[in-house]
C-alpha cells in the first residue's frame, strides 16, 4: 500500500476541515444583511464597472464626431475598418490560434505534471514545487530579451510558435499547482478500486479522475487562453511581421497612432473582448467551485 | 513501493527495458516536459539576464560590449535618478493599487457571497473587468478620459474637473486616472479569489456565534476573517508581484509619461532594452528588481507568519 503513503505524505492542505454539507435551506435570520447593504454598494459599483463597457460599445457603434449619448443612429463602419483596413481579420486568427495552442499545451503538460504532484512522492519533488513557486516571481516582461535570443536561436521569431512557447510556459507553474490540488481532492481509492477491477493506470485515470477533473481543468484551460488572449509584451517582441500580429498589439498600435481614431479603437476593442466574454460567460459557474476546490492555498 | 525509493534509495539506474514506465520512473516522466520547458524558457533566460548585468551589451554598440563588472549596478544606484523615481512609482503604485483592491474586493466578495434576486448576474457583471486584458483597459480609459469626447467633458459639465484636459496627460492627475483604471480591472479579480474562499467556510460556526448572540460586526471579526487569513495573505502577495510586474497597462495607458511620472522599475527596463537596445544596463535593471521582489516577499512572509506553525 505505498501508493496511499505516497498520499498521505503529500502535503496538507492548509485548513484540513471537511467542508460541510451546505444545508439545503438557507435560514435569513442570522446569515444575511438588510436588503439595502446589498444593492445600494453593489449598484454602485456596477455602475463603476459598466460604465466603461457602456463607453467603449458607444464609440464603437456611434458615427465618427456624434456626441450623442445613446448609440443612435447607429453604424458598424468602425468595427468593417478595422477588421479589413486595420487587418484585425488577420490578427483575431492568430490570437485563436495562440489561445487554443497555449490551452492544450498548457493543459496537458501541466495535468501530467499535476499528476506527479499528486499523487507520488518523488526524490525531486520539493525542489520542483519550489521552482514552481519561485517562478511566481519571474517577471515575464523582464525576461524579453534572452527569450528573444532563445527565439531567434531557434528560428521562431515571427512565427507563433515562439509565442505559444512562451506562454505556455508562463502559465505552466500555476496551472500545475491548480491542477495537483483539484487531483489530490479526487480520493486516491477510486482510483484503486479501478485497478483492481483489471484497470492499468492510464485507464483509470481517464475513466476515473478525469471527469471528476472537469471543473478544474475547465479553469485552468480557459486561464490560459484568456491569458494568452489578452498578454501583450511576448507578441509585441517575437512577431515583426503585421500579418502575423495579435489583438493586443493591434489594439496598441491603433491607441499610438499619431491622429488617434477614437471609433476605430473602441470597435477593436470589442473585438478583443468578445471571445474572452463569451469564455468567461459559459466557464462563470465552474469557475469558482474550480477555485474554491483547488484554491491557490498552495 | 514509490514512496520508499523515494526516500531511502538513491534513484534507480536507468533500466534498458522498453515495457511501460515503471511506478518509479513515472512521476520523473510526467513531470519532464513542464520542468524541461521552465529549465528552458524559465531558468535558463533568467541565469542568462544574471551574466548580462556584469555586461556592457549593447547591439547597436557592438565596440563597447564586454565585461563591466559591477559598472551596471554603480551606474543604477549611483548617477541615475530615473531609478530611484522609477522605484519610488513602484512603490508607491504596488501599495496603493494592492491596499485598494483589497478593500474593495474584500467588501464585494461579502455582498455577492449574500443571498439575493439576480445573484448570478451580478456576480457576471461585477466581475466581467477582471477578463478584460492590460491593452484593452487601457483602450477603454483613454476613450473615457480623452479630453474632447470623454466622460471627462461631460464630468466637467458637472463641475469635476476642467474642460479639455486629458486626465493622462497632466502630472497632477495622470496617478489616481491611472490608479482608477487598475483598480476596474483589479478588483474583481480580488474578489473571486476571496469569494472562492468565503465559500469553505463552515455554516455551523455563524449558526453557533449566532446562538451565542453575536453581532454581523462580529461574526466578520472572529469567523470570517480568520477564515480568509491565508487566502488574503496568499492573494495579496501574488497580486503585489504581478502590480509591480505587469507592463501592459502602463505602457499602454501612459507609457509611462507625462514626464516619467508614472515609470514602474520593469516598465523602464522594458524601455531601456527594447527601444534603447542597452541590454546590460537592463539586465542589470532586472537583477535589482529580483532582488527587491524576493526580498519584500520573504519579509512578508515572515511577518504575516504564513504557513509558520505547520
Amino acid at each position: 500500500m505505498s501508493v496511499k503513503e505516497a498520499t498521505k505524505t503529500a502535503p496538507a492542505p492548509v485548513r484540513a476541515t471537511p467542508e460541510p454539507p451546505r444545508p439545503a435551506k438557507r435560514n435569513r435570520a442570522w446569515d444575511e444583511a438588510p436588503r439595502w447593504q446589498i444593492y445600494l454598494p453593489l449598484g454602485i459599483y456596477l455602475l463603476f464597472t459598466l460604465v466603461p463597457f457602456y463607453w467603449i460599445l458607444l464609440f464603437s457603434l456611434r458615427p465618427a464626431g456624434s456626441t450623442s449619448l445613446v448609440p443612435w443612429p447607429m453604424t458598424f463602419d468602425h468595427f468593417e475598418k478595422v477588421w479589413t483596413d486595420r487587418s484585425f481579420g488577420t490578427y483575431f486568427t492568430n490570437s485563436v490560434l495562440v489561445g487554443v495552442a497555449t490551452l492544450i499545451m498548457t493543459t496537458l503538460v501541466a495535468l501530467a505534471g499535476g499528476y506527479a504532484l499528486a499523487r507520488f512522492d518523488f526524490k525531486v519533488k520539493r525542489a520542483f514545487m519550489l521552482a514552481l513557486l519561485c517562478s511566481q516571481f519571474v517577471p515575464g516582461a523582464l525576461l524579453l530579451v534572452p527569450l528573444f535570443e532563445i527565439f531567434a536561436e531557434l528560428q521562431m521569431i515571427n512565427s507563433l510558435g515562439s509565442v505559444i512557447l512562451a506562454e505556455t510556459v508562463f502559465q505552466l507553474p500555476l496551472s500545475m499547482i491548480l491542477i495537483s490540488n483539484f487531483i489530490k481532492n479526487v480520493p486516491y481509492t477510486l482510483e484503486e478500486a479501478a485497478w483492481v477491477d483489471g484497470c492499468n493506470r492510464m485507464t483509470a485515470f481517464r475513466i476515473v479522475v478525469l471527469p471528476l477533473l472537469r471543473p478544474g481543468l475547465i479553469a485552468v484551460g480557459s486561464f490560459a487562453f484568456v491569458h494568452s488572449w489578452n498578454h501583450f509584451l511576448f507578441a509585441l517582441m517575437f512577431l515583426n511581421n503585421q500579418d502575423k500580429q495579435t489583438i493586443p498589439v493591434g489594439l496598441n498600435s491603433l491607441m499610438s497612432a499619431d491622429s488617434v481614431d477614437l471609433g476605430a479603437l473602441a470597435a477593436g476593442g470589442i473585438i478583443a473582448a468578445v471571445p474572452v466574454v463569451i469564455v468567461f460567460a459559459f466557464i462563470q459557474k465552474w469557475l469558482i467551485t474550480g477555485f474554491s476546490a483547488g484554491a491557490v492555498k498552495g | 513501493m514509490a514512496q520508499a525509493a523515494a526516500v531511502a534509495k538513491p534513484p534507480a539506474p536507468p533500466r534498458r527495458r522498453r515495457a511501460s514506465a515503471t511506478p518509479r520512473r513515472l512521476p520523473y516522466l510526467l513531470i519532464a516536459p513542464a520542468a524541461l520547458l521552465m529549465l528552458g524558457f524559465i531558468a535558463y533566460p533568467v541565469i542568462s539576464v544574471f551574466y548580462y548585468s556584469l555586461q556592457n551589451y549593447n547591439p547597436t554598440k557592438p565596440w563597447r560590449n564586454g565585461y563591466a563588472g559591477f559598472d551596471n549596478f554603480v551606474h543604477a544606484f549611483t548617477k541615475d535618478p530615473v531609478f530611484w523615481d522609477t522605484l519610488v512609482f513602484s512603490a508607491k503604485w504596488v501599495v496603493v493599487e494592492v491596499g485598494l483592491q483589497l478593500l474593495f474586493g474584500l467588501a464585494l466578495a461579502l455582498i455577492v457571497n449574500q443571498t439575493f434576486v439576480g445573484r448570478g448576474l451580478g456576480r457576471a457583471l461585477v466581475f466581467s473587468p477582471w477578463a478584460v486584458s492590460g491593452v484593452l483597459t487601457s483602450a477603454i480609459w483613454v476613450l473615457l478620459y480623452n479630453s474632447q469626447t470623454g466622460i471627462t467633458r461631460y464630468l466637467a459639465d458637472m463641475g469635476i474637473g476642467s474642460y479639455g484636459t486629458s486626465w493622462l496627460s497632466d502630472t497632477s492627475t495622470v496617478f489616481p486616472a491611472a490608479v482608477v483604471a487598475d483598480l476596474w480591472r483589479g478588483v474583481p479579480f480580488f474578489a473571486i479569489l476571496i469569494l472562492a474562499d468565503l465559500q469553505s467556510v463552515s455554516r455551523d460556526l455563524y449558526e453557533a456565534a449566532e446562538v451565542d448572540g453575536a453581532s454581523r460586526i462580529k461574526q466578520f471579526w472572529h469567523i470570517t476573517l480568520p477564515h480568509l487569513k491565508d487566502a488574503i495573505i496568499l492573494s495579496t502577495l501574488l497580486r503585489a508581484v504581478w502590480e509591480f510586474n505587469n507592463v501592459d497597462l502602463l505602457y499602454t495607458l501612459t507609457g509611462g509619461g507625462p514626464a516619467g511620472e508614472t515609470t514602474t522599475l520593469p516598465l523602464y527596463i522594458a524601455n531601456t532594452s527594447v527601444d534603447a537596445h542597452n541590454f546590460g544596463y537592463a539586465s542589470a535593471l532586472t537583477t535589482v528588481a529580483f532582488v527587491i521582489l524576493l526580498f519584500c516577499s520573504m519579509v512578508y512572509l515572515r511577518l504575516s507568519k504564513f504557513g509558520g506553525e505547520k
